[in-house]
């Protein structure tokens, strides 16, 4: 497979799937799912997978490990302390930055 | 936000869509450069943000693109990973008005995402055509802008100012699951234990067959399965969440 074919089968295929697990039940089902089981897992997933995709994929978000483990602390720090999305996306941002300064 | 005595039309979804689609936007921004980072073309990423409109399962794909992975590994991530729209549309479904045909349902199915969802279930009415495409079309349209310029501009940004950029995903990513794993021992629970086997399986030498996309499925299962079952949620903290 040439690259552009495999590049736009990727893309063609996330997008397929992601529409079909949000369509069909909107188009066809209308139960309810009463499984507690079920709907606890499906809770649990958003956490589980934001985790395991930062861990340990931060580390080597950035050109050197150490600045990207300062940019971690940052956030790490701020997101405890409740700060918003952004905030918290920038002050990592401005951590690797300034320790790559120094460094 | 739209009183909830106030008509929901058109417009009153555009009000309500208007703050998410702004948070969209540097989500969106950050993901266009990560994407660039990773050697995905920047065309490709404007093309995923158009089709897919998902922070989390956008990110692993971009991974799996880099990597490249298989397709059906690229299937079934996208499958474990946005699984949770499907309980999100299904909560929906019961709360349409009868003018959903089948034409709206498959048309706003594209665009249910965790924010648009939580907007949409606080509303006391019944959910017209009109509300949902209003409170749709601007996170839609600004996801797919933020990720223009994000990937436009990580093309051409200095190194430096790049390497830097490259920890907004993951910032923006632990200020979401910090808050409420502080709160609940559940989450806090899966959080840990998902970062650990993903740690685990990156460094162990004989694992090294697991790539970045596997390694996702295989960490989100195992850790909301054992969050489910050892931490079930109590009955106020479901209700808390719906």
């Amino acid at each position: 497979m040439s690259d552009a074919a495999y590049l736009f089968a990727s893309v063609a295929v996330m997008a397929g799937v992601t529409y079909l697990i949000r369509m069909l039940p909107l188009a066809a089902f209308r139960k309810k799912i009463q499984n507690k089981f079920v709907l606890d897992f499906l809770y649990y997933v958003p956490y589980a997978v934001l985790s395991a995709m930062t861990i340990p994929a931060v580390f080597y978000s950035s050109n050197s490990l150490l600045s990207a483990a300062a940019g971690f602390l940052v956030a790490a720090v701020l997101a405890f302390f409740e700060r918003g999305l952004l905030t918290v996306a920038v002050c990592a941002c401005a951590g690797v930055f300034l320790l790559e300064l120094i460094i | 936000m739209c009183a909830n005595r106030e008509k929901l039309n058109f417009r009153c979804g555009l009000r309500d869509g208007l703050p998410i689609a702004l948070g969209y936007l540097s989500v969106s921004f950050t993901f266009g450069i990560t994407a660039v980072n990773m050697g995905i073309p920047p065309i490709t990423a404007i093309l995923i943000s158009l089709t897919n409109l998902t922070s989390a399962g956008q990110v692993a794909g971009i991974g799996i693109i880099a990597a490249r992975g298989g397709l059906a590994e690229m299937a079934m991530a996208q499958l474990i990973i946005n699984l949770r729209y499907a309980l999100m549309s299904l909560s929906l479904s019961q709360r349409l008005d009868k003018n959903w045909k089948l034409f709206h349902r498959v048309t706003a199915a594209f665009c249910v995402t965790d924010e648009v969802f939580a907007v949409a279930s606080g509303k006391a009415d019944e959910l017209p055509t009109r509300y949902m495409y209003g409170l749709m079309i601007l996170p839609y349209l600004f996801w797919g802008g933020g990720t223009t310029v994000g990937a436009l501009l990580g093309a051409v940004l200095p190194e430096m100012i790049k390497s830097a950029l490259g920890i907004a995903i993951y910032g923006m990513f632990i200020a979401i699951i910090i808050p409420p794993a502080k709160k609940s021992r559940g989450v806090l629970c899966v959080v840990i234990m998902a970062a650990a086997l993903s740690w685990f399986i990156y460094y162990m030498p004989y694992l090294d067959f697991i790539s970045s996309g596997i390694s996702i499925i295989i960490c989100t299962v195992i850790a909301a399965a054992l969050g489910a079952l050892i931490f079930p949620r109590s009955e106020s903290e479901v209700n808390a969440n719906e």
